[in-house]
This record gives C-alpha cells, sequence and structure tokens, in this order.
C-alpha cells in the first residue's frame, strides 16, 4: 500500500486527494476525514495537482478503446476548471493506481466517472482554500476558471497556489457535483486523447511492449482440449541455437532470441498427446445444454432458440511481457483486470500481491473478452524458469482458440396475449448462455423466468453485454411472434406493455426516426423493431433489410438506434459506441459462430470465422436522448442488445420465416 | 537466397540481417521497432499490417522480406512529413475514427493507397476498396467519412 510519503516522494510536491470507496469510509468514520496521513485500503481514485498545475488523475481503470481515458479527463477538467490539456490519466497500473475490479459491465461511467468528478470537485474546494489563505480574502469573492484562480486584479495559476504544499485530503464519495445542467466541459465532443499517437503509429499497445535482453516464447498446446502430454520429444528443437526449452508437466514452451527462431522450434517439437473422447459437439450442444441442466423446464408450450458459442476477436490477440528481478515480478499485458491479474499471479507464484507489478498500455479492445491474465502467466512461468525477460504474444489461431467464448445457449420460451395485446403469461428459460437481461422490461402480469446453469463444453466467459444480446434476442423476437399470432403491429404491441416512461421514450423516438409507419412494403425488403433495457441503458433498434429469395441471404440496409443512458458524457463518444456496437451485432446476428467438434476448435481464424466488414454496414442512424435528471450510465454494452432481433423480425418481415437461432441461418 | 542487409523504410536505408523468408511484418516490428504495422492475424485477412510498397497497400504479414528489398517501404510512422500530419491521418483525427486504434495505422496506409489510385472514390467505392480491412470496434461508418473528407481535401499528399 503507498502511503503518504511515498505519494509525494513520486509525484512531487502540491495537493492529493483520496476518493474512499461508496460509503465505506463514511460508516466508518461519520463524516469528511482530512490530513489522514495513510491511504486507506478503500481508496478508490486520487487526483494530483502538481507544483507545475499538472493535474493527474488515477484509476486502476484501463481503456481499451471505450475512450474512458477522455470522458474521465472530462470528469476532471470540469469540476476542477482546468484546462483539458493540462488534466493527464494515469490508469491500470497495479503501482500506481488504486484497487480496481476492472474495467467490466459498463462500471467506468455510472462508478468512476462521478468519483473523478468528487476528487476534482475537492481539489477545487482546497485551491479556493489556498487562495483565499495567500491573499486574505474572503473565499466567496474568488473565481476559479480555466486553470486559474482569481479574486480582483489578483490572479494565480493552479501550480502558484499548490508551490511548496503537501497537502492531502480524504473525502467520503458523497461531496457536491455540478448539475448536467450546467456542466461546460462534460457534456461535450472532446476527441479521443492520444488520438494522435494512434493515427502516427506512435502508440505502444501491449503488443508492441520490449524488455532490453527479452526472449521470445511460444506455448506447445495440446492438440484437443483437455489433453494430457503422453510423451515429448525436444532434442531438435533443443539443438537450435539460442533455443531453450521449458518443460514442466503437460507445459511445454519454447523461448529464443528471435521470434521467427522461437516459431522454428516449436514446429520441431514432438509431442504426442493422450487422446480424449468428446461427444458434445456444436451441432448437438443444444440438446446437451437440456440434458445436462438441473431443473429443465417441462412446459410442452415452450418453443427453443439456439445461441451459438463466438469470440471476441479483439483485433490485438492477448500479448504480455514478464520480467522478474529479485524475486519480484513485473508485467506489461493487455487485460481489463489488471489487479485481477496481479492477483493470479501472486497466487500462482506464492508470493505477496505487492510483489507483482501489472502495467497496462491502452490495448487493442476487449469486448469482456480479455479478464483473464492467460499470456501474462505463460509469459511470468517461461521468465522464471529461465531468468530472462520474457515475451509471449498469441497468434490469431490461438487467441480464438485458448481464450475463452462468449457463452452458447439454449433459451426456451413461452408466452399468452389477450386479443387486446396485453401479455398475459410468459414463461422464459435460458440455459448455460447466462442470466444478464433475463427479466423482461416489459410490465407482465405473470411471468416465470429462469437460469439454468450447465457446465458449458467450451471455455466461456463474459462478452460485451454479456447474456442480455442473447436474451434479448429471444425475447424480442417471440414478442414478434405473439403480436403476428393476434395480426398487431409490432411496435403497437410493445407500446402498448411497456409501462416504464423511459422504454416507451426509445421505442418512440427510434420508430419515429425510422419512419416506422409510414414504411413502404416491398417484396424482398423487411423491417423489424425491438427494444431493452440494461446496465442502466435504455435502447430500441429498427432495421431495414432485404432477403434474397433465392439464397436467403441478409443484407442490413437500414438501422436506428435510440438510445438513453442518463446525462451524455461525450455525444460524440457515444455515437461512436452505438455505432460500434451495432457493427459488432451484426456479426453475431449474421454469421459468427464457434464450430467445434472432438474437443478442437474447427474454425479458429479469420479465413472460417467471418466479422463483420465495411460492405456489412447499414446506415446508422442513432438518436441520443439526453436525460440531464438522470445520472449517467455506462454505454459500451446495452446498445448492442437490440440489433439481431430487429434483424430477426426485419427478416420475418421479408420472408415470412421465423428464424430462431442466432446467428439468424435458417 | 542471399540474407537481406539492406531495407528502404521510409526515406533512409535501413541496415538489417534477415532470412529472407522472414515477413515484412517482422522485420519491420521486430528488428526495427516500427510497431506502428500491426499484427492483427498473420493470415492476410485483417489488413491492420498494411504498408505500402512503392505506394500501393500491401499485407506485410504475408509478404517475404527478400521480395521487397531495393523497394520503397512506408510505414505508418513515415507517413506524417516533418511532423504534419498526412491529410488522411488529419481526416481520421477530426473524424474520430478510431476507438481502441489498432486498425487504423493499416487504415490510414489502405486509404493512402486507394486514394493514389482513385483521388475521387465514391462512397460505394471506398467501401469496396476497404472491404479488406477489419475494424473489430466497428469505426467502419466514421472510417468512410474521413476518407471522404480526405479525398475532398486532396489526400493524396
Ligand atoms: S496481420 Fe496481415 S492481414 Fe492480418
Ligand atoms: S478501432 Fe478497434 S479495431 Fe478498429
Amino acid at each position: 500500500m503507498i502511503t503518504r510519503r511515498d505519494f509525494f516522494a513520486m509525484v512531487g510536491g502540491g495537493i492529493v486527494v483520496l476518493i474512499a470507496e461508496d460509503d465505506l469510509l463514511a460508516q466508518e468514520t461519520g463524516g469528511r476525514l482530512r490530513g489522514r496521513n495513510t491511504m486507506p485500503e478503500e481508496v478508490s481514485a486520487w487526483l494530483h495537482v502538481g507544483e507545475n498545475g499538472a493535474v493527474t488523475g488515477y484509476t486502476g481503470k484501463v481503456e481499451i478503446g471505450q475512450n474512458a481515458r477522455t470522458s474521465l479527463t472530462l470528469a476532471i477538467a470540469e469540476e476542477l476548471r482546468a484546462p483539458v490539456a493540462s488534466v493527464t490519466m494515469v490508469m491500470g497500473d497495479t503501482a500506481l493506481t488504486p484497487f480496481d475490479q476492472g474495467t467490466v459491465g459498463s462500471q467506468t461511467t455510472p462508478r468512476m466517472w462521478p468519483q473523478m468528478r468528487r476528487a476534482a470537485a475537492e481539489a477545487r474546494e482546497m485551491l479556493l482554500d489556498l487562495a483565499a489563505k495567500k491573499w486574505s480574502v474572503d473565499r466567496l469573492s474568488l473565481k476559479i476558471a480555466e486553470g486559474r484562480v482569481s479574486a480582483g486584479e489578483r490572479s494565480a495559476g493552479f501550480g502558484e497556489l499548490t508551490r511548496g504544499e503537501k497537502l492531502t485530503r480524504t473525502i467520503p464519495a458523497n461531496v457536491a457535483l455540478t448539475p448536467a445542467a450546467e456542466w461546460k466541459v462534460a457534456g461535450t465532443s472532446l476527441r479521443k486523447l492520444n488520438g494522435r499517437e494512434i493515427v502516427t503509429g506512435a502508440h505502444k499497445y501491449p503488443y508492441d511492449a520490449t524488455r532490453p535482453g527479452m526472449l521470445w516464447a511460444k506455448v506447445l498446446y495440446p492438440a484437443q482440449f483437455g489433453a494430457t502430454l503422453r510423451s515429448l520429444d525436444s532434442a531438435a528443437a533443443g539443438a537450435m541455437p539460442g533455443v531453450k526449452v521449458v518443460h514442466d508437466g503437460d507445459f511445454v514452451a519454447v523461448a529464443a532470441p528471435a521470434p521467427e527462431v522461437a516459431e522454428k522450434a516449436l514446429a520441431a517439437l514432438k509431442a504426442e498427446w493422450n487422446p480424449v473422447t468428446v461427444e458434445v459437439d456444436s451441432r448437438n450442444v443444444y440438446d446437451y445444454f437440456k440434458r445436462n441442466a438441473r431443473d429443465a423446464a417441462t412446459n410442452p408450450a415452450l418453443v427453443p432458440y439456439h445461441i451459438a458459442y463466438i469470440a471476441h476477436v479483439p483485433l490485438e490477440p492477448r500479448a504480455a511481457v514478464a520480467e522478474w528481478r529479485d524475486g519480484k515480478l513485473a508485467v506489461w499485458t493487455g487485460t481489463q483486470r489488471p489487479f485481477g491479474v496481479r492477483g493470479e499471479l501472486a497466487q500462482y507464484f506464492g508470493i505477496g500481491e505487492e510483489d507483482v507489478h501489472v502495467i497496462m498500455p491502452d490495448m487493442g479492445s476487449g469486448y469482456g473478452g480479455k479478464h483473464q491474465g492467460d499470456a501474462a502467466l505463460e509469459a511470468a512461468r517461461i521468465a522464471k524458469a529461465l531468468g530472462k525477460p520474457v515475451k509471449r504474444n498469441w497468434t490469431r489461431q490461438e487467441e480464438m482458440t485458448w481464450a475463452y467464448f462468449r457463452p452458447g445457449g439454449l433459451i426456451e420460451v413461452a408466452g399468452t396475449t389477450a386479443p387486446d395485446g396485453t401479455v398475459t403469461g410468459w414463461e422464459f428459460h435460458n440455459y448455460n448462455s447466462g442470466p444478464s437481461g433475463l427479466v423482461s422490461p416489459y410490465a407482465f402480469s405473470s411471468r416465470k423466468e429462469e437460469y439454468h446453469g450447465v457446465r458449458s463444453p467450451l471455455r466461456q466467459g463474459s462478452y460485451r453485454g454479456l447474456a442480455a444480446t442473447a436474451n434479448h434476442f429471444v425475447r424480442e423476437s417471440y414478442m414478434d411472434e405473439l403480436a403476428h399470432s393476434i395480426g398487431m403491429d409490432p411496435l403497437a404491441f410493445r407500446l402498448k406493455n411497456a409501462k416504464e416512461e423511459r422504454l416507451r421514450n426509445v421505442i418512440v423516438a427510434a420508430a419515429g426516426k425510422f419512419g416506422w409507419k409510414g414504411r413502404k412494403k416491398t417484396p424482398g425488403h423487411g423491417f423489424g423493431i425491438a427494444a431493452g433495457f440494461e446496465k442502466g441503458s435504455y435502447v430500441a433498434t429498427c432495421a431495414e433489410v432485404s432477403v434474397d429469395p433465392a439464397s436467403g441471404a441478409t443484407k442490413v440496409l437500414r438501422a436506428v438506434i435510440a438510445f438513453e443512458c442518463g446525462a451524455i458524457v461525450n455525444p460524440d463518444h457515444l455515437r461512436n459506441q452505438v455505432e460500434g456496437a451495432v457493427a459488432q451485432g451484426i456479426g453475431g446476428a449474421l454469421f459468427e459462430q464457434i464450430d467445434f467438434a472432438a474437443g478442437r476448435i474447427t474454425n479458429n481464424r479469420l479465413a472460417r470465422y467471418r466479422v463483420p466488414r465495411f460492405a456489412d454496414m447499414p446506415v446508422i442512424e442513432s438518436v441520443l436522448l439526453d436525460r440531464k435528471d438522470i445520472p449517467s450510465a455506462g454505454a459500451g454494452e446495452t446498445p448492442i442488445v437490440g440489433i439481431a432481433p430487429a434483424i430477426g423480425n426485419a427478416i420475418f418481415d421479408a420472408a415470412g420465416k421465423r428464424i430462431r437461432r442466432m446467428p439468424l441461418q435458417a | 537466397m542471399a540474407r537481406v542487409t539492406e531495407l528502404l523504410v521510409n526515406g533512409s536505408t535501413r541496415r538489417i540481417d534477415a532470412d529472407p523468408d522472414r515477413t515484412l511484418l517482422s522485420v519491420l516490428r521486430d528488428d526495427l521497432d516500427l510497431t506502428g504495422t500491426k499484427f492483427g492475424c498473420g493470415e492476410g485477412q485483417c489488413a491492420a499490417c498494411t504498408v505500402l510498397v512503392d505506394g500501393v497497400a500491401t499485407r506485410s504479414c504475408l509478404t517475404r522480406v527478400g521480395t521487397v528489398a531495393g523497394k520503397r517501404i512506408t510505414t505508418i510512422e513515415g507517413l506524417a512529413a516533418a511532423g504534419a500530419l498526412h491529410p488522411v491521418q488529419q481526416a481520421f483525427l477530426d473524424h474520430d475514427a478510431m476507438q481502441c486504434g489498432y486498425c487504423t495505422p493499416g487504415m490510414i496506409l489502405g486509404a493512402v493507397s486507394l486514394l493514389g489510385r482513385n483521388p475521387n472514390p465514391s462512397d460505394a467505392e471506398i467501401v469496396s476498396g476497404m472491404n479488406g480491412h477489419i475494424c473489430r470496434c466497428g469505426t467502419y461508418p466514421r472510417v468512410v467519412a474521413a476518407i471522404r473528407e480526405a479525398a475532398r481535401k486532396g489526400g493524396r499528399a
């Protein structure tokens, strides 16, 4: 744990504000704490105003393309009244930033963003105190703007005020914040902060990290999931110049001073694996889910939907460099949970967390797919065995085999509706895919919604929106089925059952912008609508598709998304997230699926696993509803949940065929 | 085949000592530390590894370094002449045509090459010209807008 003294040794003088994890400190002390000497363990963020006026926010959150670095900078600039250019964010470095659970579940905006604002608001008050004291003037006569405090003729930059100071305040997380309606900097479309480093290629991603004297490592993976090593002949590999072989049980790796040598050494390893018998494959897995679930449903009216496993395919595969020094480990790696990876490593090697330093450079995305430290652990094991820094970059095929997948699932649904469109009964069972978004946001008077866990045949984990995508796909498809069963317009049917104001607002906004009421049916074209709620945000999506009558090939022509996530933090970045979620969602909706059989992934390369490309893009229009009266929620995930059912419903409209599986392939 | 000892990169001659069968991608990244050229798949599917060879977009993951000795290679690091951004780079910035940015260097060089052969592409021509590039974050509409604008401003540079 960093102490106050260490902290100032690290950053120089100035003022520091520590933010205590929500409520913890307040409960502990009954109120505001000042001048505490040691940083409490519950600190979740801190902020430093240096003697040169530079402002630095420290958070364990990471930047993975969702533009948290930019939004947190906005938070600080807003509350501190500091120019954006004077603010820097230090993120995801376990030695410099406070503990954080991870950049997951769209929590940065609802939780970290207000904390950064509170830290900045408190720093602003401290600067005002300093100026009042310095000039012996009434605090109320002071103005603070653009990185300066002024009183009449007198004015001082933040640096002049903090010079020679070593002030700390620890505050509970409930100081007053500027209301969204009065924001000046927050709520504006600040561009991505390190965009210039990206367009010039200067930014170093985890895949680019190096250490002096490092070796390049390759790992020999089994021929099937779960296979154990029967025999290994590494003589040829070990005889190659500079090559070292690491063999520890079933773990086999080679390392060399140059990457191409490590590759050749890997190819020269001769291994035999004990075969495993696996009966589950990507075709029969849906029966497997039902057979192996506890309390599987029995209602004969239930209609089954199938959800395929899919891969995240972050364009940057997993990567790590590990270096041991005096029993301490430093790792540069791409992960959404640097502190989680620190814990994994400390536990594996039986050392203290304080002896593991995880550094997370802004990475080539994750979408929920980079929670664990697989590459980091491999690099650290090999580095430990060889006594040299080791770089371990995964290939695309490794990423698409040995990472984890978005869960596949079987979802069963049944419902009844009154002639006026009121849903009178609703039963919904999700097997394996997950409980997120299971509960319908519609006002069903009678409902049964259950999640049934199953032991997944593939390693599975979180994915943008988790199971909310699958659950919305099925719910919104089935809502359409019910609407058609009574000959009711799908929009009117949804509005009949949507009682929440925020849900109704997005449905009305999307349908209005799309021109739902005036839509004109032409042969081979169809229109679909879907709506939903997840992680504090509401979304409605309308889609227009064309379906080729001969091949069934579907093209999405137009998508309109209405999205509401409370007060908007950065409109252009929100739009970017909405567009990106729709683009990514089209992949899962139309063509992405992981094929597996006999304990192997059979389409673990991009030539066999199709992801959305330029030519797959519809015209995307977003309607952003700004609710300044509602705290901001995250937006990286929820916009994805509406596109698949909107497309599926549009296919039904175009071709009269209900496809009860995702991807939507008949 | 003889080892490759020189490579003409970003306007200067760089001394290397590489097996001619190695990929240009690996030589650029691992020998010359030009890591702006990205590895995305190694199978020619994503174009994150795009560089210009004599002005033409080329997938460096599928290019043997022995085949480009003596040719003019431009990587993303060499595109901003004397610190002034190329109009395509500027347009990507202005449109915030990125999220994680991992595809961006390849996209930019792909766009420079496209505008080199077709200075005034229609949207459909941009889409077909860029379709080999993957952006997993889905910034495609912004990339199209950025290229459209760079073309309007004479993105050939
Ligand atoms: S890395 Fe070359 S095409 Fe993907
Ligand atoms: S911006 Fe992330 S892959 Fe394109």
